[in-house]
């Protein structure tokens, strides 16, 4: 299949151009009256979002004060394929044999990784599900590895306790997990603890990944870090990414 | 209630024992030990609140001040409630601001002197105690007012971090049919070793536990109890390291339920645990005093460990929660265990498997207000596929006759729930209780079919863990890693300075009042 040209969205017959969505509006659901008018600012807001002509197959108070509606719509915006950006990865996912080959030819000893949660984030789901031996989407984790050092900080770690743990085990490699993202806390904790590395190691730091369900991946070097990993991350992605990245550190060296 | 399950009574009781075997030499180290939270609580229940310029707490003031010069080996009541007599203060706060200043000199009292203070500090700590049991009635009185509502009770979430959006939201989210709120903490909150002051309008995905917005809410609350002619209970978080404070001030302020989890802050936020045995067995003591529900959080092992191949890790700690809170002294109406529809959709008869669990933990503890939790780890962002998988969990927990619902939502792990989210969530329980509420009784599972040899096979496997914990020793099982995969050394985690070991005529009043209660 081409993946340049136009299209449209596919609803049953190509090129319709038909979606749904759901959303609530505050505004009451009680009345004849009051239903036509939400009705009618669900179909303005439908018709504002480029869907035309829109329908509304269900619209429901939610208490006094708020509808919520679900909106089914032909839109007349076009896909330009060939406009369309994704970011490659720049490493081949390797089986964890192949993995812990590389680390023995290349570094003649363990890979360290040192994790943690840091700054406020009690969630080490996401740091867990790639370090803890028990893995995540049935990928072993970061322990499993044989010729991998895995040590885990858990939640709710300092930025300086995370820069002396490094520096006391040595760390090829410092992973660090995000989930909370109120008033932007993951990027103002990356960026806080990018720039301690930066200070603390100057050229010799290890790489500093971080992970998180709300990160932009492309956004690495504006956080001052080697990599991001996003939502569904497995636990031979970030193996294979420390080996990759540390395998070109070594020849740039 | 008969065994769906043919569960062996013999195997039950053994499990029941190894428990217990397993739980004592803990709770023999939390009567020999106290912490720097178990104290603050003590001050607590005497009645000091408030806090400095910088907002810490003038218990904590209060309380360094004493550690710093008598040290904590023989409890505040001695050294505070000496000063008191001896300086001749007003009331604590006063004392309090003249300690932090470094204007009093603690000593031990001793003969006639320690017996004035002793009776003095019993004295203050009673009326904290008899506002406990003033509020178990107020309780009580208002259910006898409304009305208590049939089980399931429906428990949904509120977590805006401002207690001014909060309250709104928990009204309207009681009159869409939830029975119980609870107000999720502030992200970090547990590993504060201090309780926030104040109505609070900024947390981290979720609102600070302070006494303060334990008040706002359950007035709240109360109006909208008499408005809905329903007891809408409210559920705050009584763990981390403040957690004998927050239980005090939760029997307090008349919460009605609180999470207290014997192991959860040792596995999940890497809190000492021999500081969490401490503070959990004060903490107990005093929900059992104040009627409050307790809340485990078995189901957090299922978010880090498989469901499958973990879930005798729940009946194990489940069995060990029951010791540690029958212990304490509650009661096993106030024993709401909790369990988690946690296994992967994927895998072959996945729904049959947890029916076995459901109904094992069921049967196991049949007059326990059981907590069920809803899937979150197989919630995939398929906002369509994780509805119907809601669905399937409310259906499991009908038909085992699960106590307590928390209602899933379809955008779990995608944002904090819309408004919209709340209320499919609900229309989803409805439809499920309308539609198959009384399937339970029907519900036979064949004595040796799949369900029921399931369950057995979990029982068996609760039953070798629990001995080798046993042999083992409970905090070595810890340290090893045998709850949630995390390994967790009891010399290790936040915390551990503030344990201290009971010194000759340690005295504590509250401890007095709360032991000799049982």
């Amino acid at each position: 299949m081409s993946l340049t040209g136009v299209v449209r969205p596919y609803g049953d017959t190509t090129g319709d151009g038909r979606v749904q969505l759901s959303f609530t509006l505050p505004v009451p659901f009680g009345d004849e009256t009051e239903r036509a008018r939400a009705e009618g600012a669900a179909l303005q807001l439908a018709a504002k979002m480029g869907l035309d002509p829109a329908m509304v197959v269900h619209a429901k108070g939610m208490g006094p004060d708020f509808t919520f509606f679900v909106v089914y719509g032909r839109v007349s915006h076009l896909v330009d394929l060939s406009a369309v950006t994704v970011a490659e990865r720049e490493f081949p996912v390797l089986p964890a044999a192949e993995v812990n080959l590389r680390i023995r030819s290349a570094l003649g000893r363990k890979l360290v990784v040192v994790g943690a949660c840091i700054g406020t984030d009690a969630h080490t789901v996401g740091i867990d599900a790639i370090l803890n031996v028990k893995g995540h989407a049935g990928e072993k984790g970061l322990e499993y590895y044989r010729e991998i050092r895995v040590v885990n900080m858990g939640a709710q770690v300092g930025v300086a306790d995370l820069v002396a743990r490094a520096a006391a085990e040595h760390a090829d490699a410092v992973l660090v997990s995000q989930v909370v993202t109120q008033r932007d806390a993951h990027l103002s904790n990356t960026r806080e603890m990018s720039a301690a590395f930066h200070s603390g190691f100057g050229l010799q730091r290890p790489l500093l990944v971080v992970g998180g369900p709300r990160f932009d991946p492309s956004a690495a070097h504006d956080l001052g870090v080697d990599k991001i990993f996003g939502r569904g991350t497995t636990p031979s992605e970030v193996a294979s990414y420390l080996v990759h990245a540390l395998a070109s550190q070594g020849e740039a060296a | 209630m008969t065994s769906k399950l043919n569960l062996d009574p013999v195997v039950v009781a053994s499990a029941r024992d190894l428990a217990r075997r397993a739980g004592e030499p803990v709770t023999k180290l939390a009567r020999t030990h106290t912490t720097v939270s178990v104290e603050r609580a003590v001050l607590r229940l005497a009645g000091l609140d408030g806090a400095d310029e910088d907002g810490m707490p003038w218990v904590n003031r209060l309380a360094d001040a004493v550690r710093e010069t008598t040290g904590l080996e023989h409890g505040v009541a001695l050294p505070i409630w000496d000063a008191m007599l001896t300086g001749g203060y007003p009331d604590l706060r006063t004392l309090a601001v003249d300690a932090a200043a470094g204007l009093v000199k603690f000593r031990l009292p001793a003969g006639h002197e320690g017996d004035a203070a002793r009776k003095a500090a019993f004295r203050s700590v009673e009326k904290g105690i008899s506002r406990i049991d003033a509020q178990r009635a107020e309780r009580d009185k208002m259910i006898a007012a409304t009305s208590d509502p049939a089980m399931p009770w429906i428990y949904l979430i509120v977590a805006t971090g401002d207690i001014y959006e909060d309250i709104p939201q928990a009204q309207a989210a009681a009159r869409e049919g939830a029975d119980i709120i609870a107000v999720i903490r502030s992200t970090g909150q547990s590993l504060l070793d201090y309780v926030p002051e104040g109505a609070t309008r900024e947390g981290y995905a979720g609102t600070y536990a302070t006494q303060e917005n334990f008040r706002l809410m359950r007035a709240a609350l109360d109006d909208t109890s008499r408005e809905l002619g329903r007891y809408i209970r409210l559920t705050n978080y009584a763990s981390g390291l403040c957690m004998p404070e927050i239980a005090s001030l939760a029997g307090l302020e008349r919460l009605d339920m609180m999470l207290n989890d014997c192991m959860y802050g040792i596995i999940f936020r890497d809190i000492n645990p021999v500081r969490t045995f401490i503070d959990q067995r004060f903490s107990r003591q005093v929900h059992a005093r104040a009627g409050i529900v307790i809340n485990t959080g078995e189901d957090n092992y299922l978010t880090t460990a498989d469901a499958v191949d973990a879930a005798h890790t729940v009946v194990v700690s489940q069995l060990l929660n029951e010791y540690f809170g029958s212990e304490a002294g509650l009661a096993d109406a106030q024993l709401g265990l909790g369990h988690a529809f946690e296994i992967n959709p994927e895998i072959p008869d996945s729904f049959m498997l947890e029916l076995a669990h459901a109904q094992l933990v069921r049967e196991l503890f049949p007059d326990a207000p059981l907590k069920y939790m809803p899937p979150t780890k197989h919630m995939t962002g398929n906002v369509f596929a994780g509805y119907l998988l809601d669905a399937f969990f409310n259906l499991c927990g009908v038909m085992t006759d699960q106590s307590i619902l928390l209602i899933g939502m379809m955008t779990e792990g995608i944002h904090t729930p819309f408004l919209s989210d709340r209320d499919l969530a609900l229309e989803n329980v409805r439809y499920v209780r309308r539609a198959a509420g009384r399937l339970g009784q029907e519900f036979r599972p064949d004595p040796d079919g799949f369900v029921a040899r399931r369950a057995r096979q979990v029982l068996g496997e609760s039953v070798d863990l629990l001995r080798k914990i046993g042999s083992q020793g409970l905090l070595n099982a810890i340290a090893d890693g045998t709850f949630g995969v995390t390994k967790r050394p009891a010399d290790g985690g936040r915390g551990l300075d503030g344990v201290l070991e009971r010194a000759e005529g340690y005295y504590n009043p509250a401890s007095e009042i709360l032991e000799v209660n049982r």
